[in-house]
């Protein structure tokens, strides 16, 4: 909403000097945030000037200029800019007459650009100044020719200041309302709260508005809402005026242009500029027909099915019958509350008007304006709420206007309706205000307050019965009084302090080791990165399936990007992405990591719920079961990617490409900060190198892959052919994981080591010829580790030679060599026995 | 050298004297181990004049055996004088030689980092754990009734429209990205026992276009506090408390009086920043409220008996104010340059 300090003046005392910056500081307080400052942006000096007459000179480019002299200040005097009272100005345009009463932009002046005036040779003059336009005074659109202060209807002496004419000296503060102060959309709610923040005082402009005489009818209207939305009736009032014989062709004065200019409302035409402006100023939204087009009389209704309206921006809309509809005996004539229709709208021929000042349902108008995509001035007001009790005043105050402004003559006999239901008290308890807000408040603060916006405050048994505002919709319950009074009081007022919270118990364990694998991950030298998780059906067909099986993925209704409308089911895709960015900026040596939340929908299932369980209440146990049911899974994973190199070439050191073997200890890093025991076994994933990727396991059951990314895939996505990658359900490791160490005692006596070399079939798993080995040594071998994968002279040919490392070691005495060796051989038996392992001398 | 067939002073002599400028021309360990051959070893004239004594008669042994001991003794202390010296010598070359240029020895490990933002959501989370909170989570695809139902957004109202939602496919199943933590709340409100003190952080999603101050996915976190007697005064003190941990002892807070559907009253929260950038000052940094009685209606808590404070505020802005990042698009593309400017430390 924005407020042109003059117009506020009129209803609330301004102190002389108030400048924009102080009406913002006083309105925060009660809640309406400041934003911009809005003025013509222009300097003087601008003066009214007289064409004394001019000459015209055609041009070698076909223009036609006139070289005009004109009077800026009365014989003898010196002009506003210091120079001689007539100056000799080039003007392009032709739309005036020697005699004529114009704007003079002097020498010196600024006009809104800004363009700088000065005087300038042009055309073979030395042009002393401009003759302005409307549009070059940023008080319109009209460009058509030079502004004559004749077809505003005013006159002023030559020399006069143009800009206090003009109303341009004016200002707007901008500022905020919320969704609930739909009073604050008008001049006479900006007053009030300003009145509310200094204690200046307020006058209400509803209440200088007379209403009609309403004791006949002014024209016939009938509210017949026979399908009501969630129970609430369309419309419960109607006020209307006839105003007849009006001049439609005439301008608009100068101040209600500048006021509705700086409240960024464009002036149309003087009839439509009247009832834009009685909506600024009170917050009701008018609306005026041409009364000659109407047939017959009035009836407010919904929509029929396959009804259509040409409304007044020239467009065929398709009604909907939940849309409630002003109509008369030919059909609709507007939709409610949103926008008026063509076919009865007034023109510049129009001679009688009809003026509507309604009050709609909040919910009807809100969907309506969202079904036809129409957020108008009047539905925005409409959808917060208006005043139900100032269509009347509204009504007469245009009628008013345009008797004075438009020439016309008001009918005495106004039409109202007035079906409002009585507003409900609410009960404020002694204690509750200062108990909610922690502030001792006295009662007569309490009384001072409510009585201050207007509430109707009366005694109750226990505290106080108090009537809300008419133009308070918002005003529901005892918490909203309170906070009013809070407000007024002053939010300053509320002390600080600190409640004890009963003792916690920290960050579970789910928290401390998700934040422990991120600390790990870095720590070896992984960099985080947060993705955003849209992406393409490809992505998720690609990443988020194991073997190409199709999968399902939650898709969003409005992405911003078409292209990504799924949410991910992998964190890949995100890593890819990045990692390519980083690659674009020269960035190439990668460790990235993410943990975040992926989306796994089953396929076939319909997630969601149709119906909603209503507010207000706790919903049932089956209703909450069902809301928490219909939520797709979405486990919590952790991604790494690595590219480039993990060690930088350097003195001394040779680069070390980053791999597989890094991702995998990425791997162990990640069991490491858990507690988890990830088996790391032989895998295959679509989206990897078929022989180099591997499946991740807690306890026989997958939680994720590590790999090098498929090589084609790694290209098609321009990146380089190396590239590992892993990923694993964070979640289930984490949970699966939730035990209390056991400690095992640690042997002081020697150990005995021992290698073991054995010979297998190249395709068997070393893990596992080392698990043989560990499980037929038994309880004496403490450590086992592979040192070597030898294949070549003196191994067959489809063949390994896998050499183990072997730590003996007995709890209770010093083991002998023979011992130590029996127990390996024990071992490499189980393994010839699993895998025809031979041992290789 | 001759062998020695008797032994005489001069014998002896010539002998010590041979053995001492051995051992002083001796530069190294490997040619002092060859002098100790030749003047203590077995084939030495010091050796062949010892084994002499064997032949000496009896009443010349004590001198003679004296004469011997003696020179041996002098050879023998050189010698370890020596070794002594040598050994310090070689044990100086040997470090002088392993000097390296420590500015240019080789890195092993990358350089790692933690995002910004959830460093900042670490330590968020460990000033209210500090106060005795506890962490609250839940999905960021969330049925509306938790994102707006609950929280006393009524489907008509425009403030439903004020965040601009994610829908889920297909509309109908009310299913969204969550807008804001909040929902969360309402999962704590039902799932706990009153009193209830939870923060709420993680990912929210709105439709904003991606630019220099907005993002379409964002983080923040929430709080909620739910007991007996619980007033805008607690609300104030807490927030005073957190802003103090992470702004310093001079933060503190303002509240103004504003709007949301789940709180009422309601206000924004400035706070005092000591030492912004171009000036202590205040600024804005979120909402806050009492918890609408409709909304502890939804959670099934009695608003007659308990209220409650809520509070919300975004992380990203926390970084932008507090380590001076002028672009919000910097935090979330990537560019793992930006986390490496943090390192492990916000």
């Amino acid at each position: 909403m924005r407020v042109p300090l003059s117009w506020l003046a009129e209803y609330v005392e301004l102190v002389p000097g108030t400048t924009p910056e102080d009406v913002h500081a006083a309105l925060v307080k009660v809640g309406l945030e400041e934003e911009e400052v809005h003025g013509f942006e222009l300097q003087g000096p601008i003066v009214v000037g007289e064409v004394l007459d001019f000459v015209e000179e055609p041009q070698s480019n076909g223009k036609t200029i006139r070289w005009c002299q004109v009077r800026v200040a009365p014989e003898g005097e010196t002009a506003a800019d210091g120079g001689d009272a007539v100056h000799g100005i080039v003007c392009g345009a032709r739309n005036f007459f020697a005699g004529d009463k114009v704007v003079v932009t002097l020498p010196g002046s600024v006009l809104p650009g800004p363009f700088p005036i000065a005087a300038r040779k042009t055309y073979g003059h030395v042009s002393d100044g401009m003759i302005a336009s409307a549009r070059e005074l940023g008080l319109g659109e009209d460009h058509d020719g030079i502004l004559r202060l004749a077809e505003l209807g005013i006159d002023a002496p030559v020399g006069s200041d143009a800009i206090e004419l003009l109303g341009l000296n004016d200002a707007a503060v901008e500022i905020n309302v919320t969704p609930d102060r739909g009073y604050a959309f008008s001049i006479r709610g900006v007053a009030r709260e300003y009145a509310h923040a200094t204690g200046a005082a307020f006058r209400d402009p509803v209440a200088q508005s007379a209403p009609a005489d309403a004791s006949g009818e002014a024209f016939p209207v009938v509210i017949a809402d026979d399908a009501p939305i969630r129970g609430r009736v369309g419309s419960h009032v109607f006020a209307t005026r006839i105003v007849r014989g009006v001049d439609p062709a005439r301008p608009t004065p100068p101040w209600m242009v500048a006021r509705l200019k700086l409240a960024g409302v464009r002036s149309l035409s003087l009839l439509i500029d009247i009832t834009n402006y009685v909506m600024l100023e009170f917050g009701q939204p008018m609306h005026g027909y041409d009364l000659d087009t109407l047939v017959g009389g009035i009836t407010v209704r919904r929509a029929r099915e396959g009804e259509t309206i040409e409304t007044l921006d020239g467009k065929q809309r398709a009604l909907h019958p939940e849309d409630l509809l002003i109509t008369d005996e030919a059909g609709p004539i507007g939709i409610a509350g949103v926008m008026g229709g063509a076919r009865t709208e007034m023109s510049d021929a129009t001679k009688n008007v009809l003026i509507e000042a309604a009050n709609f349902d909040t919910v009807s108008i809100a969907r309506a304006a969202r079904r036809h995509k129409l957020p108008s001035e009047a539905s925005r007001r409409f959808e917060r709420g208006v005043d139900p009790e100032i269509a009347a005043a509204a009504a007469s105050r245009v009628a008013q206007l345009m008797v004075d402004l438009a020439g016309g003559t008001a009918d005495p006999v106004g039409g109202l309706i007035d079906e409002t239901p009585a507003r409900e008290r609410i009960a404020l308890p002694d204690g509750y205000v200062s108990g909610l807000i922690g502030v001792e408040y006295t009662d007569a603060e309490i009384r001072d307050a409510l009585a201050e916006i207007g509430a109707r405050v009366e005694d109750a048994e226990g505290g106080l019965s108090v009537t809300p505002p008419s133009w308070r919709p918002d005003l529901t319950g005892k918490a909203e009084l309170a906070e009013e009074v809070a407000r007024l009081v002053g939010y300053h007022r509320i002390p600080s302090v600190l409640p004890v919270a009963p003792p916690g118990r920290g960050l579970t364990r789910a928290q401390r080791l998700r934040k422990r694998t991120a600390d790990v991950l870095a720590a070896g030298g992984g960099t985080e990165v947060l993705a955003f998780p849209f992406v393409a059906e490809h992505d998720n067909a690609l990443f988020g399936s194991v073997d190409g099986e199709p999968v399902a993925s939650v898709r969003v209704a409005n992405a911003l990007d078409a292209s990504r409308p799924f949410l991910r089911r992998s964190l890949l895709p995100g890593l890819v992405e990045i990692a390519r960015r980083n690659l674009s900026r020269g960035l190439v040596d990668l460790e990235l990591f993410e943990l975040g939340l992926v989306f796994l929908p089953e396929s076939g299932r319909e997630y969601g719920t149709a119906e909603l369980p209503a507010a207000g209440a706790r919903p049932s146990d089956a209703e909450l079961a069902a809301l928490i049911d219909g939520i797709p899974p979405q486990p919590r994973h952790v991604a790494v990617l690595l590219t480039g190199d993990v060690v930088a070439k350097q003195p001394g050191q040779p680069a070390v490409p980053a791999g597989l073997v890094d991702v995998l200890d990425a791997v162990r890093r990640i069991a490491l900060a858990t507690g988890g025991e990830i088996e790391i076994v032989q895998g295959r994933h679509q989206a990897m190198h078929p022989g180099r990727t591997a499946e991740l396991r807690l306890g026989g059951a997958s939680i994720g892959f590590a790999g090098e990314l498929h090589p084609a895939i790694a290209e098609a996505a321009d990146l380089p052919r190396v590239v590992a990658v892993a990923e694993l359900d964070l979640d289930a490791l984490i949970e699966a994981t939730d035990r209390t160490m056991e400690a095992s005692p640690l042997g002081t006596h020697p150990a005995a080591t021992q290698d073991l070399s054995l010979v297998v079939p190249v395709e068997t798993p070393a893990a596992e010829v080392g698990a043989a080995v560990r499980e037929g040594a038994g309880e004496l071998l403490e450590a086992l580790h592979l040192v070597d994968d030898y294949r070549g002279q003196g191994v067959a040919e489809g063949s390994k030679s896998l050499t183990f490392a072997l730590r003996f070691r007995a709890a209770d005495r010093t083991l002998t060599a023979a011992e130590a060796s029996e127990a390996k051989l024990a071992g490499a038996r189980l393994a010839a026995e699993r895998f025809g392992a031979a041992i290789r001398d | 050298m001759p062998e020695p067939t008797e032994i005489t002073e001069p014998a002896v002599a010539a002998a010590v004297d041979a053995a001492l400028a051995a051992i002083a021309a001796a530069d190294d360990s490997a040619a002092l181990k060859q002098v100790r051959a030749e003047h203590t070893g077995e084939k030495s004239p010091l050796a062949q004049l010892n084994a002499l004594l064997r032949s000496v008669p009896n009443e010349q042994k004590a001198a003679l055996g004296k004469l011997v001991g003696s020179a041996r003794g002098r050879v023998n202390q050189a010698f370890a004088a020596r070794e002594a010296e040598i050994t310090a010598a070689e044990a100086e070359a040997r470090l002088a030689a392993e000097a390296v240029d420590v500015t240019a020895l080789p890195s092993r490990t990358t350089v790692g980092a933690r995002h910004p933002l959830t460093l900042l959501q670490d330590r968020v989370a460990e000033i209210f754990t500090g106060m005795g909170w506890e962490i609250a989570e839940g999905p960021e695809v969330e049925s509306e009734w938790f994102n707006f139902d609950a929280l006393n957004f009524d489907p008509d109202h425009p403030a439903r429209a004020m965040q601009d939602t994610f829908f889920i496919d297909p509309p109908e199943q009310h299913l969204v990205l969550r807008t804001h933590t909040s929902p969360v709340q309402v999962r704590s409100m039902l799932e706990r026992e009153v009193p209830i003190y939870v923060l709420a952080p993680g990912r929210v999603y709105r439709t904003d276009e991606f630019d220099a101050t907005h993002l379409p996915v964002f983080m923040q976190f929430e709080g909620l506090a739910i007991d007996r007697g619980l007033t805008m005064a607690h609300l104030k003190g807490t927030l005073d408390h957190f802003v103090k941990a992470v702004f310093g002892e001079e933060a503190k807070i303002r509240l103004r009086p504003s709007y949301f559907p789940f709180t009422e009253p309601s206000a924004e929260l400035d706070f005092w920043h000591p030492t912004f950038k171009g000036g202590a000052r205040w600024i804005e940094w979120g909402g806050c409220g009492m918890v609408h009685p409709n909304v502890l209606r939804s959670a099934g808590i009695d608003p007659e008996v308990y209220s409650g404070f809520a509070f919300g505020m975004g992380i990203e802005r926390g970084i932008m104010l507090r380590n001076d990042v002028s672009d919000m698009r910097e935090m979330v593309e990537g560019d793992i340059r930006f986390s490496q400017q943090f390192g492990m430390v916000v």
